[in-house]
Parts: C-alpha cells; sequence; structure tokens
C-alpha cells in the first residue's frame, strides 16, 4: 500500500503547479487574450520568490511555512505586475498576442539570470533550504486512507493549489464578474453593448493569469529542487497544453493536470512499480508515455473542442 | 492618380520600416538601462562593443555573424511560414533536433555515399526528417482537430526524447557522453567563402539559407499553390467554398515549415565545427529562438534573413561584452524588449495616420475657403 502513497504524492507533485498555471491560463483565455507567456511568467514569479525566500533565510528573518506564504504571495504579485506588460501591448495597443507573449517568454530567463550573476559575482543560480514539507498534519493524518494520501510528506502548495481550483471554478462559472469575463471572450461586442467593460475584464483575466503562473513557478520549483536555474523545464507550454486538454473549463483541466501527473510518475518511477520495472523496456519508453498518451486522447477528443470565439482577436468595438 | 497610389504604398511599407527602427532603438536603449544599472563604469564601452561586435575583429567576426544566423534564420522562416498559412509552429524545436540527428547520423553512418555529395544528402534527408516530425501534427489537425500548438508541444517532447534513444543506439561516444560530431572532410563545404571571412566558421550553409528564404518567398507570393496555402490561413471556409482543399493545405504548411527546420538542424551541425549532440533533456534554444525571428522579420521570408542576420550581430557583439563582466543574458533581454516594442507598430502607424489625417484635413479645408 505505501507505494500507492508514494505514488500519489509524486503525482501530485507533477499536477499541482500544471494545475495552478492552467487555471491562470484559463483566465486569460476566456477573457479573449491568449497566454503564450505563461512559462516566462512563471520563471520570473518563481525567481523572485525563491529570492525572496534565500534573503529571509540567509539573514534568518522568517522560516516555515510563515516564509512560503509570503514567497508565493511575492511569486504571485511579481507575475501579475509582469503580466500587465502583455495586458497593456494586447488589450490597448492590439497587438498580435504572440508578439508580447513571446517577448515576455525570452525576457524572463535573460533577466533572471542576468539579476543573479549580477547580485551573486557571476553564480546564475539561486539557493534555498526546503524547509516546507510537512511530515504528518496533526488529527487529519489519523483519518484510514485519506490521511495516508494527503496528510503525510505534503506540502502546503497541494492544499494551496486544490484551493485555487475550487476558488477558480466558483469565480468564473458562478459569479456576475466570471460571467462577464467569460462573455468577453466569446462575443466582445455584445459585452460592450450589454455595458460590461471589455478592457477591464480583460485586464482582470491577464493579470490573474499572471498572478496563478508566478505562484506555480514557486510551486513547481520548491519540492523538487533547493536551487532555482530560472527553468521551469517547460512547464509553461504543458500547463498550456493542459488548459486545450481540458477544454478551458476548470474541473476539466484538473482532470488533465492530474491524468499528465500521473502518467509522468510513471515515467520516473517505473522502476519502483513491480510489474513496470518486469518488463524491463528502455527508460525512454516511460517518458514517451504522457506526451503520446495526450496526442492520442486529443485525436479522439478534439472533434467538439470549445476555444472561446474571440480568442486572440484585439477588441475593436466598430467590428461586427 | 496612379503615382498618389504608389506613393501611398511606398508610405506604408516605410512606415513598417520607421517603426521597426523605432523598436529597435528604445530595445537598444533599454538594454543600455540595464547594463548601466548593473556595471556603471563599463556601460558606454559595453554599448560600443554590442554595436560594433559585428565588426570588432573585422571579417572574422561577420563570418561568425552569418555562422550564428543560419540556424535561427531557418527555424524563423519555420515559424514564419506556418503563421503564414494560419498556424502557429511552436514546434520547431523538435523538428530542428530531428533534423539535426538525421543529418549526422547519415553523415557519420552511410560511408557508401561519397563525401562531395554526402552534404546534399544529409541536409535533404534533415529536412524530410523535420518535414514527416511537423506533418503530425498537421494530419491531426486537418483530420482530428486537434489544436496544433498543443500536438508541436507534445511533439517536440517525443523527438526530444526519440533523438536520445536514437544517439544513445546508433553514434553515442560514451566518453562524452554525447554524440560523435561531424568530421570537417564530411561537412558542408566552405566554397571560398572561408577566404573571405577567415578563421571564423561561415560554410555555404548561409548561402543555402538565403536561397531558402527567397524560395519560401516565391512560393507564398508569386504561385497559385501559395495563394491557397494563404487563402486556407486566411479564412478556410471560405477557401473550401473556393474548392481548394483545406487540408491538403493545412499539412502541406506543415510539412514544408518542418522540412526548414530540419534544414536548420542539419547546417548547424554539419558545419565541422565539432559541435555534437546532447544526451540532455532540454530543447534546443534555436528552435525556440525562431519565433522572435519571424515575429521581428513581421513572418516575411526575406524579412526573416535580415531579422536572423540582426539577432546574430548582437550576439556576437554580447560574446565580446562578457569580457567587460556584463552577462550575456543582456543580449536575450534587448532581443525581448526589440520584440516587445515592436508590437507597439500598429500603435505607432496610428500616430502617423492620425498626424497625417490632421494635415490633410487642414489642407482641404484651406481648398474650400
Amino acid at each position: 500500500m505505501s507505494i500507492v502513497y508514494f505514488l500519489f504524492a509524486q503525482t501530485l507533485l507533477f499536477a499541482i503547479p500544471l494545475l495552478v498555471v492552467a487555471l491562470g491560463g484559463m483566465f486569460s483565455e476566456r477573457s479573449g487574450v491568449i497566454n503564450i507567456a505563461l512559462e516566462g511568467i512563471m520563471i520570473l514569479g518563481g525567481f523572485f520568490g525563491v529570492f525572496f525566500i534565500n534573503f529571509m533565510q540567509t539573514n534568518q528573518i522568517m522560516s516555515g511555512q510563515a516564509l512560503l506564504i509570503l514567497a508565493l504571495l511575492v511569486s504571485g504579485i511579481v507575475g501579475g505586475l509582469f503580466s500587465l506588460l502583455h495586458a497593456f501591448a494586447s488589450i490597448h495597443l492590439k497587438a498580435d498576442q504572440t508578439i508580447s507573449g513571446t517577448a515576455l517568454n525570452l525576457f524572463a530567463p535573460a533577466f533572471g539570470l542576468f539579476i543573479a550573476k549580477t547580485i551573486q559575482d557571476g553564480v546564475q543560480s539561486v539557493m534555498f533550504e526546503n524547509q516546507f514539507r510537512i511530515v504528518e498534519v496533526p488529527i487529519l493524518s489519523q483519518i484510514p486512507v485519506l490521511g495516508d494520501l494527503f496528510f503525510k510528506n505534503c506540502y502546503l502548495t497541494t492544499f494551496i493549489g486544490i484551493f485555487i481550483l475550487i476558488i477558480s471554478y466558483v469565480f468564473l462559472m458562478k459569479t456576475k464578474t466570471g460571467l462577464r469575463l467569460r462573455s468577453c471572450g466569446e462575443n466582445p461586442q455584445a459585452s460592450d453593448a450589454a455595458g460590461i467593460s471589455v478592457y477591464k475584464m480583460r485586464y482582470l483575466g491577464v493579470v490573474l493569469s499572471g498572478f496563478l503562473a508566478g505562484m506555480g513557478g514557486l510551486i513547481y520549483i520548491l519540492p523538487i529542487s533547493t536551487e532555482f536555474n530560472c527553468n521551469v523545464a517547460g512547464y509553461g507550454f504543458l500547463a498550456l497544453a493542459v488548459l486545450i486538454f481540458g477544454n478551458w473549463k476548470p474541473w476539466r483541466i484538473a482532470g488533465a493536470a492530474f491524468f499528465f501527473g500521473a502518467t509522468k510518475t510513471i515515467a520516473y518511477t517505473y522502476t519502483s512499480i513491480p510489474f513496470l520495472a518486469a518488463l524491463s523496456l528502455p527508460a525512454t519508453a516511460y517518458k514517451l508515455i504522457p506526451y503520446i498518451a495526450t496526442l492520442i486522447l486529443l485525436a479522439f477528443t478534439s472533434k467538439n473542442s470549445a476555444a472561446p470565439r474571440a480568442e486572440g482577436e484585439p477588441f475593436d468595438k466598430g467590428k461586427r | 492618380m496612379k503615382n498618389k497610389i504608389l506613393l501611398l504604398l511606398k508610405k506604408e511599407g516605410s512606415k513598417s520600416f520607421v517603426s521597426s527602427l523605432i523598436a529597435i532603438a528604445l530595445g537598444l536603449l533599454f538594454g543600455f538601462v540595464i547594463i548601466l544599472i548593473a556595471n556603471p563604469g563599463d556601460a558606454l564601452e559595453g554599448l560600443k562593443l554590442l554595436l560594433t561586435g559585428g565588426f570588432y575583429r573585422g571579417a572574422k567576426s561577420l563570418g561568425q555573424v552569418f555562422y550564428l544566423a543560419v540556424p535561427i534564420m531557418m527555424t524563423g522562416l519555420s515559424v514564419a511560414f506556418a503563421f503564414k498559412c494560419g498556424e502557429f509552429n511552436i514546434g520547431t524545436p523538435g523538428q530542428y533536433i530531428m533534423g539535426a540527428f538525421t543529418a549526422v547520423f547519415v553523415a557519420l553512418k552511410c560511408d557508401f555515399i561519397p563525401n562531395s555529395i554526402l552534404w546534399i544528402v544529409c541536409i535533404i534527408a534533415a529536412g524530410l526528417a523535420g518535414a514527416l516530425w511537423a506533418i503530425i501534427p498537421g494530419v491531426l489537425k486537418a483530420y482530428r482537430n486537434v489544436n496544433v500548438v498543443i500536438s508541436c508541444i507534445m511533439c517536440n517532447y517525443i523527438g526530444m526524447l526519440l533523438v536520445i534513444e536514437g544517439i544513445k543506439a546508433t553514434i553515442y561516444n560514451p566518453t562524452g557522453a554525447e554524440s560523435y560530431s561531424v568530421p570537417a572532410e564530411k561537412a558542408i563545404p566552405a566554397f571560398g567563402l572561408d577566404k573571405i571571412f577567415p578563421d571564423s566558421n561561415i560554410n555555404f550553409g548561409i548561402v543555402i539559407a538565403i536561397l531558402l528564404c527567397i524560395l519560401a518567398y516565391i512560393i507564398m507570393n508569386k504561385t497559385t499553390f501559395g495563394y491557397e496555402l494563404k487563402a486556407c490561413g486566411y479564412n478556410p471556409d471560405a477557401a473550401k467554398y473556393a474548392g481548394m482543399n483545406e487540408k491538403k493545405c493545412i499539412i502541406l504548411s506543415m510539412a514544408i515549415a518542418g522540412f526548414f527546420s530540419g534544414v536548420g538542424g542539419a547546417i548547424a551541425y554539419l558545419s565541422g565545427t565539432g559541435k555534437t549532440l546532447p544526451i540532455s533533456e532540454v530543447l534546443p534554444a534555436e528552435g525556440f529562438n525562431g519565433i522572435p525571428v519571424a515575429l521581428l522579420g513581421f513572418n516575411n521570408p526575406i524579412g526573416c534573413i535580415f531579422a536572423a542576420l540582426f539577432i546574430g550581430y548582437i550576439n556576437v557583439g554580447g560574446n565580446y561584452m562578457q569580457s567587460l563582466n556584463i552577462a550575456i543574458e543582456v543580449i536575450d533581454i534587448i532581443v525581448a524588449s526589440i520584440i516587445y516594442f515592436s508590437s507597439f507598430t500598429l500603435f505607432i502607424k496610428m500616430i502617423f495616420n492620425k498626424y497625417k489625417n490632421k494635415k490633410q484635413k487642414s489642407i482641404e479645408g484651406g481648398h474650400e475657403s
């Protein structure tokens, strides 16, 4: 049984950052702005978050879960501010939305590495100490099965991710603002006629996506490493894939992220799964599973994919 | 009347040109400010190296510019070509690495081909490998409506993993934990270009790349086939109604785009400089760097030539700048800001037009009175 718990924990490590970032992308795209800058925003958010942790830890100002929460906020705010650049170009200046997205993707790692090298005398990786793992949550960890699955050897970020999922669903699907935001991604001219400020809604969507993607960058790096090289291994692009795979809907995105996390877990832990290890296939075969499985699933489910209709189109009041 | 229209056309083009110059100036200015903050003492010297780096060591530096420009010129062309046909080809890293592996494999394993034509065979094989890798997203889009962006991202990773496995199985060099490199006698010949640009890594690849860009321009703008591709990109429904086969268009445009990326990979690894394929799980940067090249070149094949040369040029300058303890990442920061500012093109044009309209109105007003 312990292997199941271990695999589940691994799956969450892969799935939660994807989930958070893809949900971010969802807000942006449902408001009508394509955000391919998720990767860049993750990197910059993660960088400042890690830098903040590094600073607090070396000066011994703060530590533990409180530091984690503050660092997540730092990452989110940096991501939100950074995404404003994308919002300004693609909403106000009506620019092609892939242009500013690409610019942000190129800018973020270069800027992070440049700052790190300049401050740390040519050393590019920012170190931090991982003191955020929760060995056991009191009381809750005593619940049979669930306690072992969720409340032992876990990270606070897992709960934050699930919390964000629920909030996102309620906000996007059940509130007035959420409905308005979605309408701007489907038919902005009609929203405008109904008295909704399309500009405001799209700014909201993009900044929310920046906030979540920035946080996602830190969530990605915290459990798996103790240094940050301004590299999130393509997770931003994978989150984009999860978003499309999840058909731009919160629960399906969660499903897609979990599916991806699970297949990726198999790829990296197959040696400890008895029947897979017995097959003695080359490691690459397992690593291919997440990508090939996604392609095959997409081939069967994409016929009625529902991208927001006005996605990628700059809002033009005079257009019908 | 005719003259007036010509004049207007000229102005439209010149406006694009002026606004890109503004973007480049703003980007460089921003980069300068960053250098100034990081290293105030050497900032001016750094800027001078950056701007003149391509000529710093004369012909050698210039040859290096061409050498660096070729791979991103091809991936940029790949992105631009697919863009014109309405698809966002983010799969260039996968196509590029497939091409690179095929080229190195053919060069090292196909001994029966004489060295004089080996490089041509390698380049064509690499192009076909790239095309094959781009056809997958194309077919999935045409027949199963799979979003090209997501299938391209998946194909990138699949390609990268397969190439790693392929290297390990065939052309693995255990001492360096990488592939063997292509020896100089099997590399693309320089045909005297090395005489013009001595000591640099230049070879005939730059000529091939430029010719392919021109070819792409001709396909795009002077043939019925290119017209159909563009029409499918603008409005697939209208194109279908007009009797064009939109499925064929999508698949072919992706295949051609992939061909260009694959050739880029071949030229980079057949340069005879001892470049080897790594077995680390990292997508090649040259692939993604095609996107900025395409954007800077306005998705125009000819524009890609100049955009790639420009990025190669400031990269050479950036290399020299490292001697001043200015991190080379500043180059990417500058390129990123140039791209960002180039998204203001529409805005700058709008200002131009407003200004012009005002002027015209005042002139017309004068006539009436």
